[in-house]
């Protein structure tokens, strides 16, 4: 044993590791990627197998047939991802597994870099799994052990969820050197593993009884908790129980619910919980799902408690909760004058809003887009992808007029153009995505021949996530080399005819490709891969400067909108600390007065 | 307890700080807890990481006012953070401002001046650091966070030592490890 601070994603994967894990698959998505990496990194021996998917439907299947050849493994994703994965999973409840199986999501209460606010714990539901939902990065470590022992004595894939404040927050944990040792038996023939409309009834009778007798079990979980003593209960789960242990000074007198197994709901413990008591408070983010849990408890056994959560209003139905938010709440149910806190009143405050890195390539390909647009007086729309260039939306580019989910691009603008048929219409999607879910876009595309162009954003890089690698990298997971897919191969095998690459930094020529291409999409699918990497996995060239001869035109600020750009009082200057020396501010002053890179 | 705030803007380095005050906690057998932005907020954003050093921390993040010690990397994001500071607690802040991005396209009236002056009228004790002179000395504008970690250590209210901490300094890429304990020897000198 020794102590060690790990992240919670960290302590995730190193629980993983201890239990046994032998194949771990997923797909990079901000807050759950470093259980992946870390276990990556971890794999000393190499006994772990581990790989980025190419989407979290793949992700899912890969461990699917790892656990049906009795090996433990574990799937990582976040929480939209498991929408891609839904169908496997949904279907992988009924069919079962032999080896552990741990389906990882980290959700995104805020949400914080996600679309959506979903709730996981409302998934398992829907799907009828097993869930656990650790209170801190401590209790993930050890938790882990449980989801693959659950797993493998019940035959079922178990969910595990965290929340970005679990997964990004550092604690000190034991760490127990053991590992658990798993001798797969091998694929073994049945009928099981092959689902049908009357295995399927069976084993929907199965779930529910055997939900019903979990139930009881988890009632008896370690996790699960009931201490205090009160009429008053506060019942809680995920890191609003930390909330709720940060504000509880021991003179509350309350009975206190943790729940760290939100479905199957343990309904006895609840019922002890809720014997006694008259009013109870739910604290929690996302859905309301322990307040569902508990007012269905009430129902079932007749208790007169009232419940208040979410549902009642009496906590936020959206959005994290905090330290601070927990206090009142608190204080406001068990009666407590809270002292009054002098508001501060701050100045003004600038706005940060996110934008692209200096020296992004997506920043010259929008430009070029932008610039033949307006060059052909085109009233064109934009529909971007999930990615860094999502931030192609801002001002002055405003280069993304749709952003829905992965890879919908590219099938977004092919609905716009049905309904406007002389619209021009452009997809923008990423290496990374386009292999995710964009290569079915391309298929429906050109299947149904909806004339459109569809850019490929090729930044040889997964950058929003941390820069993972993918299929058009040439690289795994594991640093080992694999085969480059070539994306203009792939478009051009998917019956793209006109498939035209370009460097989005030589501009003129960029911007005369996507004039080629958008000549071609008046009756057909075009497409345009730009090439040139993130400047995160490239070396930057020297700094530019800017001469005398600036007019103060601020035409580069204007259009560009580069962090490495700054006022000067009438002119402007370049941050050296910033400038990648990528020369496209250097192609657009009118008075060539910004010079002094390579690429100038 | 002991609970420390590092505010700053994306690409300051305040998650190695945080990391680097939780490393040294713990080589002298401390528990600590940390948290931060991570993902699109990053960029460019105000970021903030959370230090937790001792037994009887719930939460990753620090509660408002409870604060010993607050970090700013720059001017404003040090006010945007000051609620967290305690009364009487203590902030160590680079007195060099970072523009928002945005600024170039629309000017935001943002003067570190009048964050400072705001800061000093604040009842707590104000330790400024000219994190400009520091970095040109240094020789990258990376050292920054080693900087200000060096002159919260000085002032003896980091919760670690300047020794514990240029234990963990010299655990870092060796490429950068002198520009790092010149960094911290000068923020040191600026309190």
């Amino acid at each position: 044993m020794s102590k060690k601070l790990w992240m919670g994603n960290e302590a995730i994967a190193f629980g993983a590791i201890r239990a046994g894990v032998g194949v771990v698959t997923g797909y990079p998505g901000t807050p759950s990627t470093e259980v992946l990496e870390t276990i990556a990194k971890h794999n000393d021996n190499g006994r772990i197998y581990v790989e980025w998917s190419v989407n979290e439907k793949a992700a899912m299947e890969v461990a699917a047939g790892a656990a049906y050849a009795g090996q433990r493994a574990l799937v990582t994703m976040k929480q939209v991802g498991l929408n891609v994965a839904s169908d496997p999973l949904m279907s992988l409840a009924y069919v079962g597994v032999k080896g552990g199986m741990v389906v990882f999501v980290a959700d995104d209460p805020g949400p914080i870099s996600s679309q959506t606010e979903q709730d996981t714990r409302t998934f398992a539901a829907f799907s009828k799994l097993p869930i656990f939902d650790p209170t801190s990065p401590e209790e993930a470590y050890t938790m882990m052990a449980d989801a693959f022992e659950l797993s493998e004595r019940l035959g079922t894939p178990v969910l595990f969820r965290a929340t970005t404040r679990i997964c990004h927050a550092c604690a000190t944990v034991e760490a127990d050197d053991t590992v658990y040792e798993v001798t797969p038996e091998g694929f073994t023939k049945d009928p099981r593993w092959v689902i049908f409309p009357r295995l399927s009834y069976a084993a929907h009778k199965h779930i529910e009884a055997r939900n019903a007798q979990l139930s009881d079990t988890f009632s008896g979980y370690a996790g699960n908790t009931l201490t205090g003593a009160g009429t008053l209960g506060i019942a809680a789960g995920g890191v609003a129980w930390a909330y709720l242990n940060e504000v509880l000074d021991g003179t509350e007198g309350v009975k206190l619910l943790k729940v760290t197994t939100p479905h199957p709901f343990p309904d006895k413990l609840a019922a002890a919980f809720l014997e006694g008591v008259s009013e109870v408070l739910v604290l929690e983010e996302l859905d309301p799902v322990i307040e569902r849990a508990l007012i269905a408890v009430c129902g079932k056994q007749g208790l007169p408690v009232t419940v208040r959560g979410k549902l009642d209003g009496t906590t936020p139905a959206a959005g994290e909760l905090s330290a601070e938010t927990v206090r009142v709440l608190v204080a406001d149910f068990v009666g407590r004058e809270l002292p009054a806190e002098a508001a501060l009143d701050l100045p003004p405050l600038p706005v940060r809003p996110p934008v692209l890195c200096a020296g992004c390539p997506h920043r010259a390909s929008f430009y070029a887009v932008k610039q033949a647009a307006k060059q052909m007086k085109k009233n064109a729309v934009f529909c971007g992808d999930i990615g860094c260039y999502t931030l192609g939306n801002a001002l002055p580019l405003d280069m993304t007029d749709t952003c829905l989910c992965m890879g919908a691009g590219i099938t977004v603008a092919q609905g716009i153009k049905r309904v406007e048929p002389d619209r021009l219409c452009f997809s923008f999607t990423g290496d990374s995505t386009f292999f995710h879910t964009g290569l079915v876009g391309i298929v429906n595309a050109v299947y149904n021949k909806t004339p459109m162009v569809a850019v490929i954003l090729d930044n040889s890089s997964t950058a929003m996530t941390g820069h993972q690698p993918n299929p058009a990298t040439g690289k795994t997971v594991t640093g080992e080399v694999a085969e480059r897919i070539s994306i203009e191969g792939v478009l051009t095998a998917l019956g793209v005819s006109t498939v035209l690459t370009a460097d989005p930094f030589d501009l003129a020529a960029a911007i005369d490709t996507v004039k080629q291409a958008a000549v071609a999409a008046e009756n057909a699918v075009a497409a345009i891969v730009f090439r040139a990497p993130c400047i995160a996995v490239t070396k930057p060239t020297p700094a530019l400067k800017v001469a005398e001869n600036c007019i103060g035109c601020k035409k580069c600020v204007k259009e560009l909108g580069c962090p490495a750009i700054v006022r000067d009082g009438e002119r402007v200057r370049i941050d050296t600390a910033l400038c990648t020396g990528c020369g496209l501010c250097a192609k657009i002053c009118p008075v060539n007065a910004i010079g002094g890179g390579a690429n100038v | 307890m002991y609970n420390v705030l590092l505010a700053g803007v994306g690409g300051q380095g305040t998650v190695l700080a945080s990391r680097l005050i939780a490393a040294a906690a713990l080589a002298h057998g401390e528990t600590a807890h940390t948290a931060e932005t991570i993902g699109m907020a990053q960029r460019g954003g105000s970021v903030v990481s959370h230090v937790r050093i001792g037994e009887g921390a719930h939460s990753p993040l620090i509660p408002h006012g409870t604060a010993d010690v607050l970090i700013g990397f720059e001017p404003a994001e040090a006010v945007r953070a000051l609620p967290y500071l305690k009364a009487g607690g203590t902030a160590v802040v680079c007195t060099a401002a970072v523009k928002p991005v945005t600024d170039a396209l629309n000017d935001s009236g943002y003067e570190a001046g009048t964050m400072l002056g705001f800061l000093k009228k604040q009842k707590i004790r104000l330790v400024t650091v000219d994190g400009d002179a520091i970095v040109a000395a240094c020789g990258t504008a990376k050292a920054l966070n080693i900087a200000l970690l060096g002159a919260a250590a000085a002032a003896g209210v980091l919760g670690v030592t300047a020794e514990e901490l240029q234990g963990a300094v010299e655990g870092l890429n060796p490429r950068f490890r002198e520009a790092n304990l010149k960094a911290l020897a000068l923020g040191a000198a600026s309190v």
